[in-house]
């Protein structure tokens, strides 16, 4: 995986969970124990799909105490380019892969009095991770859910049982909805608030927390952007000197390890900022689809994050 | 044929008073030399920290040389004197944990016949044959040890050790024992994050370096430990030269003369590395140093040339900074019967 270590595993298990998710269990390969992680943290797991090597973030959904089966959950996403459709359909137990080391982008306050979170959908992931870390630790949170409904709300009966009146369950189809506002605006000094889901739930949870006069460093957001398929487009890498063609199921990034060049990655979603990557001529349009950079930056033209953004136009230099 | 740590004896030596520390020969060729040119400034020169050649500091992970158990003694005699010296706020006592892990299973995995850890879920028994200790502990349980995780394992290995906390895309000085610094102090940065506790340093502000030395430290993942070099020179093998001692050291900065100058001045190098701690999400951040007098380098001839043309080329603001300006003078005539003027081969190794 690039030039950095990763560790072989094998599938031990593939569960289906509901309609729409599968839950995958990983075990090392060689039966050595897999690293201990921290609550929050994701993998990036290497899928042969075919020609094309894709390389995908999953958060850790299993204890991070436990170091003998690694855990995700995958939603099935029918529109997306065919990650999780890889993982649905190709992915069976007994099966070697690879995955990176565990890398964490939402880790937990480790000094915050108390700990609220928000969890839309899938979005419920790390949180089942981070869990386990504060019961571990004694340590007090309280754990908001919405889905959309009871078949979809995964884990929910499991997480009844471990949490009790921790934890706070909404469904759509129920018109139940999390009250923002007022779980906002009554909680104690020095809590920090926990979002995953769904983009307008991110947006409206860091709105109405600075409405409220929540520190910035108090309100941590796990903002997984999806790279999109679109139409297929050329890239020149100059540093590189090569000429690479993006598939239209493909990322900038991706087609640029197809073509052996190493450039840097953590994240894959738009959120990090280890691929960005300078523009050097551009005619035509970026189509910025990541997180990290600024309005005046996007508005430069001079920069780009290769993991999620695409291009449309007649000619795209890029100094990798 | 290379030599590796292992052959060696410990030395029994000191690191103040009598000054009996002293390098074998084949501690000198071992060396991180710092110069892979024949000028110095300021780079994010951070690589990956793998498995380096044999006979080299990069040989282990981390690294154990004839100066352990010595070394060890003089931490401790610091430890007597000021406590400080070793600090953990109280939510980093998990990456105290981890970092006992890694030092362990890497000490024990590189040096078997040295230390050894056994390990039966969370019962731990370690052995450290050097330092004649033998332990049975419950891993997490701080009661089950004499000291708290990372005062305890940071008590058997070289070097400094700083732990950094990640939040707000940033990182900070929440933890560390430093006894063998180069004029910093812990009890003074404790706290702080990444830029205000780099602030003192000339020029690298200005080349952006800080920035992106943080965004790169960000990204080091498990299993992909990343490292560095620094340097600067001391007089005296004194591995405390701390702002609290300055009264102690700081005067001999004066002492430097063309007579004593090879024995007495010592480049001090400092092999850095990066680690991610997988419970904490902490970094781990030794800081290893390694003492060459003038006559060490001078047993190798690109080394003592390369000191030569570094210290003649250094910019001002970085001497001052470093505190050369008392003796750059006589160690650059000094080593000047060295330097034949032709250029040096690629790459900080001996020819």
């Amino acid at each position: 995986m690039s030039m950095l270590a990763s560790l072989d595993v094998v599938v031990t298990d593939v569960v289906t969970v509901n309609s729409l998710i599968k839950r995958f269990h990983f075990a090392r390969a060689d039966g050595s124990p897999l690293p201990a992680f921290s609550g929050g943290a994701h993998i990036v797991i290497e899928m042969q799909d075919g020609d094309t090597i894709r390389r995908t973030p999953y958060s850790l959904m299993s204890s991070p105490l436990n170091t003998q089966d690694y855990q995700v959950s995958i939603r099935r996403d029918d529109e997306g380019r065919g990650g999780s459709l890889f993982m649905h359909n190709k992915v069976t137990k007994g099966m070697s892969m690879k995955i990176g080391y565990p890398a964490n982008l939402f880790s937990l306050d480790k000094r915050a009095p108390k700990h609220l979170m928000f969890a839309g959908g899938i979005g419920i992931t790390p949180f089942l991770a981070q869990i386990h870390q504060l019961i571990k630790t004694n340590g007090n949170f309280e754990l908001h859910y919405s889905a959309r409904n009871e078949e979809l709300g995964a884990y929910s009966e499991e997480l009844k049982q471990l949490l009790g009146h921790r934890l706070h369950v909404y469904y759509d189809d129920q018109d139940q909805r999390i009250d923002f506002d007022a779980l906002l605006s009554s909680q104690p000094t020095g809590t920090h608030v926990y979002v995953c889901g769904p983009a307008p739930m991110i947006e409206h949870v860091i709105q109405r927390s600075a409405a409220h006069g929540w520190p910035d460093a108090h309100v941590h957001f796990e903002h997984f952007a999806k790279a999109p398929p679109g139409e297929a487009f050329t890239v020149e890498l100059q540093t590189s000197n090569k000429k690479i063609e993006v598939g239209e199921n493909q990322s900038m990034l991706e087609a640029m390890e197809a073509a052996g060049v190493d450039a840097p990655y953590l994240c894959r979603g738009g959120a990090c900022g280890q691929c960005e990557t300078n523009v050097l001529e551009c005619d035509g349009n970026l189509q910025h689809e990541d997180h990290w950079l600024e309005d005046d930056e996007r508005a430069s033209g001079k920069k780009v994050m290769p993991c999620v953004s695409r291009f449309k136009g007649s000619r795209l230099v890029l100094d990798r | 044929m290379a030599t590796s740590a292992k052959d060696l004896p410990f030395r029994e030596e000191t690191f103040r008073d009598d000054f009996t520390f002293k390098n074998s020969p084949e501690t000198v060729l071992r060396a991180p030399f710092p110069f892979d040119k024949d000028s110095y400034m300021y780079a994010v020169n951070m690589e990956l920290h793998r498995d380096g050649r044999p006979g080299t500091a990069y040989e282990a992970p981390i690294d154990v040389d004839e100066h352990y158990v010595s070394e060890m003694k003089d931490r401790a005699l610091v430890l007597d004197e000021d406590p400080l010296r070793y600090q953990s706020l109280p939510h980093m006592t998990l990456a105290g944990w981890d970092t006992l892990e890694l030092l362990m299973t890497c000490k024990a995995e590189t040096y078997p016949e040295w230390f050894s850890l056994t390990r039966d879920g969370d019962n731990w028994h370690w052995v450290n044959r050097p330092m004649g200790i033998d332990q049975h502990f419950v891993f997490g349980d701080e009661s089950t040890l004499p000291y708290a995780p990372l005062e305890y394992i940071t008590r058997q290995a070289q070097g400094d050790f700083c732990v950094l906390d990640e939040r707000d895309g940033n990182l900070w000085m929440d933890a560390g024992m430093v006894t063998t610094q180069a004029d910093w102090s812990l009890d003074f940065d404790i706290g702080m994050n990444f830029f205000e506790w780099h602030a003192p340093v000339p020029l690298a502000h200005e080349k952006g370096i800080f920035k992106r030395a943080l965004k790169y430290l960000l990204s080091i993942q498990q299993g992909n430990p990343a490292r560095r070099l620094n340097w600067t020179m001391t007089v005296n093998p004194r591995l405390d030269t701390s702002p609290e001692n300055y009264h102690i050291w700081g005067p001999e900065n004066t002492h430097i003369t063309p007579e004593n100058v090879a024995d007495k001045l010592f480049l001090r190098i400092e092999l850095q590395s990066f680690w991610r701690l997988p419970r904490s999400n902490a970094l781990l951040f030794p800081i290893r140093c390694y003492f060459l007098s003038m006559r060490d380098l001078s047993t190798v001839p690109k080394w003592a040339t390369r000191m030569h043309r570094v210290l003649q080329t250094l910019p001002p603001e970085i001497a001052s900074y470093k505190g050369l300006d008392n003796y750059r003078e006589i160690a650059i005539n000094w080593l000047s019967q060295f330097d034949d003027g032709k250029p040096t081969s690629e790459g900080p190794h001996p020819d």
